[in-house]
């Protein structure tokens, strides 16, 4: 009989070992599952991980999806890793995306058609400020009648999707869109647009944005007090009170934060690789980042890299619906067994495996 | 009886029927939750059930083998989330929104090739004349027999938490699991039964969703009832009786923006539509700004883990 013995402190070998040993795992489920809906394992994996880099048919298209795809998810995934850390569940990443995005594209069908050299910063602030402000929404209801965060952020989720489709048919409708529902697209409109900024890589500002969210946010854990608030205030919420955590504010920082990073994205992604507001504009980015965040360990530089693989996943699904017929959730599938994975290995760090009955 | 051009008769009857997906799931769920876990993947739980228990009657022409299926295969989900969180020990939350991700792209890989079938219908049961009665016939004798299920489900968990003994233990657990522990009751087998019947409760409510309220299978389509049910868990203090209310009263409003949208009431559809959210989210407000009586409802080792030290 084994039995499970606490760990004084997390085992840093089994931090590091345990998301390989998940994705190595969930290679074979998925194979397993592949097998099962009657493909050849062996080549389904093999063009969900290899192909989008290294096929000489794919790679010129897809090597630059893989920024674009990681952009989005490593810039969210960070944000939302600061509140995970002190145990502030922000899930509604997904609505601050759409409304980081749709209020980015009001401010430029505001001024379309002017020419400013200031409307994309513009739209920056207002993507941020429409992110951050939605999950203002769960943080105040939180400190002020400690309403349940969880709740709270995911229903607005799908108030958010009913505002974006409702922008999409109504108030957003382009007008010289023959009636189809949609924006205008602003990759046509050079003043709002986010453009590749070196061709053939798929780096636009939104992958720079999350780059350097990367680096502020290791700065953030490694040097500042801040960093040292969200750290303690996960580990023991009691010793947080005596480091002189505000509670309250720590909860309102991180919502924050995380809702700003979410609407950032969103902004980046509808001013350049989408162009425009549409009702199916949300492709589940915000959820997806949740596993990015776990995957990385809640660390900047495990975030980059799990961000990188999760990409790939999307554009190999993508290949694979092509190549192999595979239906598109089958990639949704292999995310959620990847988490699974990963949450189950985490016993190995937290715990050690004993005999029952050996000597302690 | 009308009101504004809307049938109040007509609303009540189809507002039973709009909230028992709602209903099963939240009842299910509030017994995992009395015997202190977390379970946030009851969206996952009911699409899964959704999706099983529309093959499953698809292929056999039986509606109730597809319940069936569904109960099960939402039970299942509910084992996978019991071995993480109990044997593996891993952090409740975040592991049931793996099992909510998991339950969407696994109920969309599963229904692939199955939109635009029609289900077997599941039809009402005849009550004879009972039915005729103005008013009373139309909201009670004029059902399928799962709604009336469903009501069963909250009397019988209403007498199990209540007035039994093994409902007793299974509140114990979810208050001090350490002392039931010590008790020598087996905290995990009974979180893990408590789990395994709040997964099949979910999936019953998903099969409702495609079986009868649709009925057909469409992606994503639980569309946060799952959410909602674990919203009223909490509405409803952790009460059986007030679940049952909850459930009626969420139904009741999406049931009047459904019939707004038809009555072609001049306020967009996408903004009537987020009525049963904001509601959810005005009522979770109001719920815990009355915090004290809130949270004496609430079983005090709930989301906690369970490690025995030996």
């Amino acid at each position: 009989m084994l039995t499970l013995e606490k760990r004084p402190n997390p085992s840093r070998f089994w931090t590091i070992v345990t998301p390989l040993l998940a994705v190595a795992l969930t290679m074979i489920a998925g194979g397993l599952l592949f097998a099962i809906l009657g493909k050849n394992p062996v080549e389904a994996i093999r063009t969900i991980f290899w192909d989008p880099l290294f096929n000489e048919q794919f790679a010129a298209y897809s090597r630059p999806q893989l920024l674009v795809k990681a952009g989005p998810l490593v810039l969210i995934a960070v944000g939302l890793s600061l509140g995970f850390r002190a145990n502030i569940w922000n899930i509604g990443a997904e609505g601050q995306y759409i409304m980081g995005a749709i209020c980015g594209t009001a401010v430029a069908l505001a001024f379309y058609p002017a020419e400013h050299w200031y409307i994309f910063p513009l739209m920056i602030l207002a993507g941020a400020l429409g992110g951050w402000g939605w999950a203002m929404i769960p943080a105040f209801l939180k400190n002020r009648f400690g309403t349940n965060e969880i709740l709270v952020s995911l229903m607005l989720v799908y108030v958010a999707e009913n505002v974006e489709s409702w922008m999409a048919f109504g108030p957003m409708r382009n007008p010289q869109g023959m009636g189809f529902p949609g924006s205008r697209n602003l990759q046509q409109y050079p003043a709002a647009a986010n453009p590749e900024l070196i061709p053939g890589t798929g780096i636009h500002w939104g992958v720079v944005a999350a780059g350097l969210a990367v680096l502020l946010a290791y700065a953030l854990l490694k040097r500042h007090i801040f960093g040292f608030h969200v750290r303690v205030a996960g580990q023991s919420p009691r010793a947080a009170r005596f480091a002189g955590v505000e509670p309250k504010r720590l909860f309102t920082l991180c919502m924050g934060i995380s809702g700003a990073c979410a609407g950032l994205a969103g902004l980046f992604e509808v001013a350049g690789p989408s162009g425009q507001i549409t009702d199916s504009f949300n492709v589940g980015y915000g959820f997806t980042a949740i596993i990015v965040a776990y995957l990385g360990r809640l660390h900047p530089i495990g975030i980059l890299l799990a961000g990188l693989l999760l990409a790939l996943t999307y554009i190999g699904g993508e290949i694979a619906q092509l190549q192999l017929n595979l239906p598109a959730s089958a990639i949704q599938a292999f995310q959620g067994m990847l988490l699974f994975f990963l949450l189950g290995l985490d016993v190995l760090s937290n715990y050690r495996i004993k005999r029952k009955g050996a000597q302690k | 009886m009308t009101l504004g051009g809307i049938d109040i008769v007509v609303l009540i009857a189809s507002l039973m029927s709009a909230s028992t997906p709602i209903l099963l799931a939240a009842i299910g769920e509030l017994v995992a939750e009395r015997s202190g876990v977390l379970n946030l993947g009851v969206e996952g739980m009911m699409i899964v059930g959704a999706i099983c228990g529309f093959v499953v009657a698809v292929h056999s022409g039986s509606p109730v083998l597809g319940f069936f299926a569904a109960a099960a295969a939402g039970a299942a989900m509910a084992v996978l989330f019991a071995f993480l969180t109990q044997v593996l020990l891993s952090n409740q939350v975040a592991t049931g929104l793996a099992l909510t991700l998991f339950g969407l792209g696994l109920s969309a890989l599963m229904g692939q090739g199955y939109n635009g079938l029609k289900p077997p219908s599941t039809p009402d049961i005849r009550f004879g004349p009972l039915a005729d009665i103005p008013v009373i016939g139309p909201i009670l004798f004029s059902h399928d027999w799962v709604l009336y299920l469903s009501l069963l489900i909250v009397l019988g968990t209403w007498v199990f938490l209540t007035h039994s003994r093994a409902g007793l233990v299974l509140r114990a657990v979810g208050e001090n699991h350490d002392a039931a522990h010590a008790l020598g009751y087996r905290v995990r087998l009974i979180r893990t039964a408590a789990l395994a019947w709040g997964g099949a409760c979910a999936g019953l409510g998903g099969a409702y969703l495609s079986l009868v309220r649709v009925p057909q299978w469409a992606e994503g389509m639980t569309a946060g009832a799952g959410w909602i049910a674990l919203a009223i868990v909490v509405f409803a203090s952790w009460r059986p009786w007030r679940v049952l209310l909850g459930a009626y009263i969420f139904g009741g409003v999406t049931v009047l923006q459904l019939r707004l949208q038809a009555a072609g009431i001049a306020i967009p559809v996408q903004i009537l539509s987020t009525a049963p959210y904001l509601i959810t989210i005005l009522v979770l407000v109001v719920m815990s700004a009355r915090r004290g009586r809130a949270a004496l409802g609430a079983p005090a080792a709930l989301g906690r883990v369970f490690h025995a030290s030996n």
